[in-house]
C-alpha cells in the first residue's frame, strides 16, 4: 500500500487524557466508526493505546494509519517527572530560569513556591558573550564547554540544553558549541535555545528550551515502547503524533521539538470543534470542554483557532512555541462549593480533583461539588455515571447540601444544589468571556462547542449568559480530542521578527520573508507519510501601534501586500478590538507569519453515531421521563437515548439527552435539531 | 433590606466584579504606555454615588490602589457639591492627579465618570493609569531631591476632561504641552475613557437584568456582609496590642532614617492602625498622602486575607487613626513622588511586622519590598540620539509558616515582570555583565528567606547619569519569630574603576557615568521565619548543594555542619545543642 493510500484506509484516533484513554476508528470499507474507551495506564501510556485498538475487535495490523494525542510530556512537565537535564549558559546568566521575570503566584498573598525545571546544581556556565545585534564580544571558550559539557556526563544528566545570550540573532556560538556537545554527549538529546523559538527574552527561550530537553528523552522512550507494541501486533507503519499547533507530525520527527507536544490533547479538542462547527456551517465558535477539575476554552474565527506563542502552562512556566491558544479555566465538575464567612455561596477554586472527587463518585469524597449538584437536579443520571467506586444515592448528597451550604443560606439541600449550579455556571461564564468575547468580539456571532464529558451539561445556561445564541454539541462530545486526531491536518508555523514601523518597510522584502517561510513549510510537508489533499499557506502580521507593547494579530491576503494594505488591515482589525481609532499615531509591525498546513481528505462524520441504531421517532428514542429542575422548579423531564434520535429530530427543551460518556441538558424553551452530520444545534431562549 | 437571596446576591456580586475585571482588561490591552499594558500599573472601579466609596474594584488592578480610588471619587463629589468643580453632565469624564485630594503621585492619573440612570447619577467608574511622564524636573516624575510639589510635575485638581462624551481640547493642550513625549498620551488617554465605556455598558446589562431597585439593595447587603467577613476574620485574633516597625532609608535629602511606628490594637472584632511616634514629614519625596497610608494598610491585609473581596465594607472594621504631624499624612507642598513606590512598601512592611505576631501561621516575614527603580538617562552616540531607560527588579520573599520565600519576587504593591536582558540591550546602550541570584541573600530561618537579585550593567557607550529609587539599604527585610533579616540593598557604581557607594545607600540623582563604568545592584533577600537552628539539616545540605548558602553560611547561620556535601548528623547535634545553651 503506498502512503497516499495510507490516509485514505482505515485510520484510527487515540487521544490519551487524564482519566480516559480514547479511540475512534474509522473505516472507509465499512463505513463503520468504532468507538472505544479505556482507562489511562499511567506509568506507560502504550498499554492504554494498545488496549484501546483490541478492544475494538479490529486487528492492529489491518489499521493504515495511527494517529495520536498524547499528555506525556504535559504530564512530565507539571509533574516534574522529568529527565535528568544539565544546560550551559553565557557566564553571569545561570540562573535565567530560576529568576523569572519578577512574578508571584498570583496579585494577592506574598506566599507560593517555584521549582525550575533544571536544578541550579546542573546549570554550568561557559565563557561567551553577543551583543544584542549579534556581534561577538567575548569568543566561545571550546575548552571551558568541554569541561563542563564532562561534568554534566559525569552528573549523569541524559540531555542537555545550550542557552546563550542573543543567540536568536546570530546562533553561531550555540551551533558550535552543539556540535562540540553531539561528539561529547552519550546521545542525540542535545538542544539549543535558538531552534525552537528564534526570539528575544532569554527567559521565555531558555524555559522553553529547557522543558523540550527535559522531555524529550521522555518522549523518546514512549514513542520507542508504543512502535514496539504496535509492531509486535503487526503494524509496522510510521504513525502520527499531535502537536499543540494542532497539527500532526511523523513519530520519527516529533522528539526532536518535543516540547511542541504539550498541549496536544487540548489541542486536538479544538481541532474538531472547528472541522465539525465548519461542515455545520459555523466559523466562529468558542469552545468549551468542561472536564473534572478544570475547563479549556478557544476561540475559533473564521474557521481558524486562533494560534498563540505565548503560552505559559503553569506559573513561571512559559512555553513559546506556536500552539492552540487554550486558555484554562480553574473550574469543573469537581469544584467545590462553600458558604464563606459573609455568608454568599462560593464555588471553586478549590477542586475535589480526581480523587476524592466529587461525592458522587463515591471515593471519600465529602464536599459538595457542581457534578453532585447535576446528580441533585435530576440531570445527571445516577445510574450512568462513569467512574464511580461505590454508589451514594442522591438523598444522601442531598443532605449534605443541605448540611453545609442550605443551613446557613436558609435553603433545602435542592435549592442549595440549584444555587450552586447558577453560580458555577455564572463562574464559568464570566472566565470564558474574559478570554474570548470580552477580546472585543460580538458574541451574537458566535456559536458555543460544548463537549468533555461534562461541557453539554452547562452549555445552554452558559451561552444564555454569554448572550451566545446557539450551541452546538458534536455527535460524541465524550471523544471530540480523539476525533481530533482523525481529522488534523499537517501544520508548521513560522515567525520572523521585523520590528519596523510600517512606512518603513520594504515591500519585496516582506515578501521575500513570506514566501520564503512557505517554501520551508511545504518542504517539511512533503517530508511526512501522508500526503495531503491540498496544502493551504496563511500568513499573518502580528502589529501595534509605535510606542504599544501589546500586539495583535492580523492576517494578510497573500506574500505580496502594499504598505498601504497592511496600515489598513490592521487599522480595521484595532478597531474591531479596541473600537478606537489613532490616526494620530504611526503603525508598527512586529512579526511576519508563515502557517502552512496540508489538509486531509474530509471525512464523513454521519457515521459517529451508528446509522442503523437510530430509531424513526423521537419518541421511540425515549428512555424515561424524570423530574429535573429548572430555575427553582421541578419538571417532569424527557430523557432520550442520543444514539437513538433520528437524524432531523426536532426536540423543544426541557430535555435530556444521555450518551455513554456525555449528558446533555436541553433547557425549557431552548429548541434543538439534529443536523446530516449528528450534531445537535441548539437555539437558546432569550 | 428586602428578602434578597443569597442567590441573586451571589450572583449580583460576581457580576460586578465582572464588569471591573472587563475594564482592567480594556484598559491595559489598549494602552500605549508599557507601564499601564506590560506592567499593569493602573486600576478600575465602582464607587457609589453619595460618597465614592468602593463597591467593587478589578482583582487585576495594581496592588498599591486597593481602595484608593475611593478617596479621590470622594473629592470629586465632595468638591461638586461644594461647587468648586462644574457639576456632572451625561459622558463627561473627570481628570485628576492632585496627590492631596485622595490620590498617590503625580503620575497617577485618575478619571472618574458618573454613570447615568434615568436622569441621576447611579454610581461613578473610575481608574486610574501610571502615566509615564508628568512634567516635572526629571523624565518619568521619580526626582529624589525635590522638596516641593511643583518640582514633580504638573498637578491637575478635577477637570473634565471629556465634555459629553468628547474630549475637550483645550484642557488636552494644556497638558500635552507640559509633559514628555505627549504624542503617545492620546492613545493612553483614549484607552484610559474606553475602560470607563466599557464598565458602563456591562453595569447597564446587569441594571436591565436585575433591575435597578434590587442591585441597589444588593451593594448595601453586600457591603455589610464583607464587614461581617472581614470582622469574622478579626474576631478570631487574640485581644491585645501588636507592634510594628519599619525604616525608609532617608528621604532621598536629609540621610537619616525614616520611622514608621504602628501599633495594632485588636479588640472584639475591629483592628485600629495607630502611626502615632512615626517621623516627621521630611523634606524630600518620600512622604505619603494619607490615602496611599490607608490604601498600605489596605493592601498589607488583603495579602494577608487573599479571599475577601476588595469593598469598603471589608475595609470598615480596619480603623486607621490619622497620623497628623507624621510624613504619612503629608499636606501641600510636601513632594510626594515615593509615596506609592517605596513608601507605601514600608507601610506594609510594619503591617505584617506587626501582624505576624497575630497570625504567625498566615503572615511572612518581611519580603524585600522595594520596586528597585534604578534609571539611566543618557546620550547614545551610535543611534544619535538621547534614551531614558528604567530598571525595576524583585527580591526574596520572607519565609512562613509553611515554605521559604520565593526568590525574585515582584514589588508587595506591584504584579508588573520586570524586562529582559535581552530587550534591554537591544533598545539602550548597555551590557548586563551579569544577571544572576543574590547567593546568601535569603535571611536564615527554619523557613528561610527568598533570595534577591545580583545584576551588573556596563555602559558601553556615551555618556549618562544613573538614579536611583530603592531602599532597605540600611536594614534588611525584618525576619520574624526568631528568623534572621534578609541580606540588604547594596547600589555599587565604578566610575573609572573606583567604587562608589550612594551616600543614602539606596537613593542618589544624577550619578555621572562614561563608557565602560559599571553599576552593580544586590537586591534584598527575604526575611527568615522561626528559628534557623531549626531548620531541617537535609534542606540546608540542599541549599548548599544549590549553592544559595556556602558550607561556611550552613555553619555559621544554620548551624548545620556538613562534610564532603553530607550532613555530620554529630557535628550538627553538638554544635545545635551547644547553641543553643548559649
Amino acid at each position: 500500500m503506498t502512503e497516499k493510500e495510507a490516509a485514505d484506509g482505515i485510520v484510527a484516533g487515540i487521544d490519551v487524557g487524564g482519566t480516559f484513554t480514547d479511540l475512534l476508528l474509522l473505516e472507509p470499507d465499512s463505513g463503520r466508526v468504532r468507538v472505544g474507551k479505556v482507562p489511562t495506564t499511567v506509568h506507560n501510556q502504550a498499554f492504554g493505546v494498545v488496549s484501546a485498538l483490541e478492544a475494538t475487535g479490529r486487528p492492529i495490523s489491518e489499521i493504515d494509519l495511527i494517529v495520536h494525542g498524547t499528555t506525556t510530556t504535559t504530564n512530565a512537565v507539571l509533574e516534574r517527572r522529568l529527565a535528568r537535564t544539565g544546560m550551559i549558559t553565557t557566564a553571569g546568566f545561570r540562573d535565567v530560569i530560576e529568576l523569572g521575570r519578577r512574578t508571584r503566584p498570583q496579585p494577592y498573598g506574598m506566599t507560593g513556591v517555584f521549582a525550575p525545571v533544571i536544578p541550579r546544581n546542573l546549570r554550568l556556565e561557559v565563557s561567551e558573550r553577543l551583543e544584542a545585534s549579534g556581534k561577538v564580544r567575548i569568543p566561545l571558550d571550546e575548552h571551558g564547554l568541554r569541561t563542563a559539557i564532562g561534568r554534566l556526563i559525569e552528573e549523569g544528566c541524559e540531555s542537555l540544553v545550550i542557552h546563550f545570550l542573543h543567540a536568536y540573532a546570530n546562533p553561531a556560538h550555540e551551533l558550535r558549541a552543539a556540535e562540540i556537545a553531539r561528539e561529547m554527549w552519550p546521545n542525540e538529546h542535545v538542544t539549543t535555545g535558538h531552534s525552537l523559538l528564534s526570539e528575544a527574552r532569554e527567559f521565555e527561550r531558555g524555559v522553553t528550551a529547557a522543558v523540550n530537553a527535559s522531555v524529550q528523552p521522555i518522549l523518546k522512550r514512549y514513542i520507542g515502547r508504543l512502535a514496539d507494541e504496535l509492531r509486535s501486533r503487526g503494524y509496522g507503519r510510521d504513525f502520527l503524533v499531535m502537536n499543540g499547533n494542532g497539527g500532526m507530525i511523523s513519530a520519527r520527527f516529533v522528539t526532536e521539538e518535543a516540547a511542541k507536544t504539550v498541549m496536544s490533547g487540548p489541542a486536538s479538542g479544538v481541532m474538531a470543534a472547528a472541522y465539525t462547527a465548519r461542515r455545520a456551517g459555523f466559523a466562529n465558535v468558542v469552545t468549551y470542554d468542561m472536564g473534572g477539575t478544570s475547563t479549556d476554552v478557544a476561540l475559533i474565527r473564521n474557521a481558524r483557532p486562533a494560534v498563540s506563542n505565548e503560552i505559559e502552562i503553569e506559573y513561571a512556566m512559559p512555553i513559546h512555541v506556536p500552539m492552540v491558544d487554550v486558555h484554562t479555566v480553574g473550574a469543573g465538575g469537581g469544584s467545590i462549593a462553600r458558604i464563606d464567612d459573609a455568608g454568599l455561596i462560593r464555588v471553586g477554586p478549590e477542586s475535589a480533583g480526581a480523587t476524592p472527587g466529587p461525592i458522587c463518585y463515591g471515593r471519600g469524597g465529602i464536599e459538595p461539588t457542581i457534578s453532585d449538584a447535576n446528580l441533585v437536579l435530576g440531570r445527571l443520571n445516577p445510574n450512568k455515571l462513569l467512574a464511580v467506586d461505590s454508589p451514594v444515592s442522591v438523598g444522601t448528597v442531598a443532605q449534605i447540601f443541605e448540611d453545609r451550604i442550605g443551613r446557613r443560606a436558609r435553603l433545602d439541600g435542592v435549592a442549595a444544589a440549584g444555587a450552586v449550579l447558577r453560580l458555577g455556571n455564572l463562574k464559568m461564564a464570566g472566565a470564558i468571556r474574559m478570554v474570548s468575547v470580552a477580546k472585543g468580539h460580538d458574541p451574537r456571532d458566535f456559536a458555543l462547542f460544548a463537549f468533555g464529558g461534562a461541557g453539554p451539561l452547562h452549555a445552554c445556561a452558559l451561552a444564555r449568559e454569554l448572550s451566545i445564541p446557539r450551541v452546538i454539541v458534536p455527535a460524541r462530545p465524550g471523544i471530540t480530542n480523539a476525533l481530533g486526531c482523525v481529522v488534523a491536518d499537517m501544520r508548521h508555523d513560522f515567525v520572523r521578527t521585523v520590528n519596523r514601523p510600517v512606512a518603513d518597510l520594504d515591500e519585496g522584502l516582506l515578501a521575500a520573508i513570506l514566501n520564503e517561510q512557505a517554501d520551508e513549510g511545504r518542504a517539511l510537508i512533503a517530508k511526512e507519510a501522508v500526503r495531503p489533499e491540498t496544502v493551504r499557506v496563511m500568513h499573518s502580521a502580528d502589529m501595534q501601534f509605535v510606542g504599544q507593547t501589546h500586539l495583535i494579530n492580523v492576517s494578510l491576503p497573500g506574500a505580496t501586500v502594499s504598505r498601504q494594505e497592511v496600515q489598513t488591515l490592521f487599522e480595521q482589525a484595532y478597531f474591531a478590538r479596541f473600537k478606537v481609532s489613532l490616526p494620530e499615531i504611526r503603525a508598527n509591525l512586529v512579526n511576519l507569519n508563515t502557517s502552512v498546513i496540508g489538509e486531509r481528505k474530509q471525512i464523513d462524520l454521519s457515521v459517529l453515531i451508528d446509522p442503523a441504531g437510530r430509531e424513526a421517532t423521537l419518541d421511540a428514542a425515549r428512555t424515561e421521563t424524570r423530574p429535573a429542575w429548572f430555575d427553582g422548579e421541578w419538571i417532569d423531564t424527557p430523557v432520550y437515548a442520543r444514539e437513538k434520535l433520528p437524524l432531523d429530530a426536532h426536540i423543544v427543551g426541557p430535555a435530556i439527552l444521555e450518551q455513554l460518556d456525555a449528558t446533555t441538558v436541553i433547557e425549557p424553551g431552548d429548541r434543538a435539531t439534529g443536523d446530516a452530520d449528528g450534531n445537535i444545534i441548539i437555539e437558546v431562549a432569550r | 433590606m428586602s428578602a434578597l437571596d443569597t442567590i441573586t446576591l451571589s450572583v449580583i456580586e460576581a457580576a460586578l466584579q465582572q464588569v471591573c475585571d472587563e475594564m482592567d482588561l480594556a484598559f491595559s490591552r489598549s494602552a500605549f504606555s508599557p507601564i499601564i499594558a506590560e506592567a499593569n500599573d493602573r486600576s478600575d472601579g465602582i464607587y457609589s454615588a453619595e460618597d465614592g466609596s468602593l463597591i467593587a474594584q478589578g482583582v487585576g488592578g495594581l496592588p498599591v490602589f486597593v481602595g484608593v480610588m475611593q478617596y479621590s471619587t470622594r473629592t470629586v463629589i465632595e468638591m461638586i457639591a461644594q461647587g468648586r468643580v462644574l457639576p456632572p453632565e451625561e459622558g463627561d469624564i473627570y481628570i485628576v492627579n492632585d496627590p492631596y485630594l485622595g490620590g498617590t503621585h503625580l503620575m497617577d492619573v485618575r478619571f472618574a465618570m458618573p454613570v447615568w440612570r434615568n436622569g441621576a447619577i447611579f454610581c461613578w467608574v473610575s481608574n486610574t493609569g501610571h502615566w509615564p511622564d508628568i512634567g516635572g524636573a526629571v523624565p518619568g516624575g521619580f526626582s529624589a531631591s525635590a522638596t516641593a510639589v511643583e518640582q514633580e510635575g504638573l498637578r491637575l485638581p478635577p477637570v473634565k476632561l471629556f465634555k459629553k462624551g468628547v474630549l475637550d481640547p483645550e484642557i488636552y493642550a494644556i497638558i500635552t504641552s507640559n509633559i514628555r513625549i505627549a504624542e503617545q498620551r492620546i492613545g493612553d488617554i483614549k484607552a484610559q475613557a474606553a475602560a470607563l465605556q466599557v464598565g458602563r455598558d456591562r453595569l447597564f446589562e446587569i441594571l436591565d437584568r436585575y433591575g435597578d431597585d434590587t442591585v441597589v439593595t444588593a451593594i448595601a447587603e453586600l457591603r455589610r456582609r464583607a464587614a461581617m467577613q472581614m470582622r469574622a476574620r478579626i474576631a478570631a485574633i487574640d485581644d491585645g496590642t501588636y507592634l510594628g516597625v519599619a525604616f525608609v532609608d532617608s528621604d532621598g535629602v536629609v540621610d537619616e532614617p525614616l520611622e514608621i511606628r504602628l501599633a495594632v490594637e485588636k479588640k472584639d472584632d475591629t483592628l485600629t492602625f495607630d502611626f502615632s511616634g512615626s517621623s516627621e514629614p521630611c523634606l524630600g519625596p518620600m512622604n505619603s498622602v494619607l490615602a496611599t497610608t490607608h490604601s498600605s494598610v489596605y493592601l498589607a491585609m488583603r495579602h494577608i486575607f487573599p479571599d475577601v473581596p476588595i469593598s469598603a465594607g471589608a475595609f470598615e472594621p480596619l480603623v486607621i487613626l490619622r497620623p497628623e504631624g507624621t510624613f504619612l499624612d503629608a499636606q501641600y507642598p510636601r513632594p510626594v513622588s515615593g509615596c506609592a513606590a517605596e513608601v507605601s512598601q514600608r507601610i506594609a512592611e510594619a503591617v505584617f511586622s506587626a501582624m505576624v505576631k497575630a497570625l504567625p501561621d498566615k503572615v511572612t516575614a518581611a519580603p524585600a519590598g522595594s520596586s528597585g527603580n534604578f534609571g539611566l538617562g543618557g546620550f547614545d552616540p551610535q543611534r544619535g540620539r538621547p534614551f531614558v531607560l528604567y530598571q525595576l527588579s524583585g527580591g526574596g520573599y520572607g519565609g512562613n509558616a509553611d515554605h521559604d520565600g520565593l526568590s525574585n519576587g515582584c514589588s508587595t504593591i506591584g504584579i508588573s515582570k520586570s524586562p529582559p536582558v535581552e530587550i534591554m540591550e537591544q533598545a539602550y546602550p548597555i551590557l548586563y555583565n551579569h544577571y544572576r541570584l543574590r547567593e546568601g541573600s535569603g535571611g536564615a530561618g527554619k523557613q528561610r528567606g527568598g533570595l534577591g537579585l545580583d545584576y551588573e550593567i556596563e555602559l558601553l557607550r556615551g555618556d549618562a547619569r544613573a538614579s536611583f529609587v530603592m531602599d532597605h539599604g540600611r536594614y534588611g527585610p525584618q525576619g520574624a519569630l526568631g528568623g534572621d533579616d534578609g541580606a540588604v540593598n547594596t547600589v555599587t557604581v565604578f566610575r573609572n574603576g573606583e567604587a562608589h557607594v550612594p551616600k543614602h545607600l539606596s537613593k542618589e540623582q544624577d550619578i555621572p557615568l562614561s563608557a565602560g563604568d559599571r553599576v552593580r545592584v544586590g537586591t534584598p533577600g527575604g526575611g527568615g521565619y522561626g528559628d534557623p537552628r531549626m531548620r531541617d539539616p537535609q534542606a540546608v545540605r540542599r541549599d548548599v548543594e544549590l549553592g544559595y548558602y556556602t558550607a561556611d553560611d550552613a555553619k555559621r547561620l544554620f548551624a548545620v555542619v556538613l562534610e564532603n556535601g553530607t550532613v555530620s548528623e554529630q557535628a550538627t547535634v553538638r554544635l545545635r545543642s551547644a547553641d543553643l545553651r548559649q
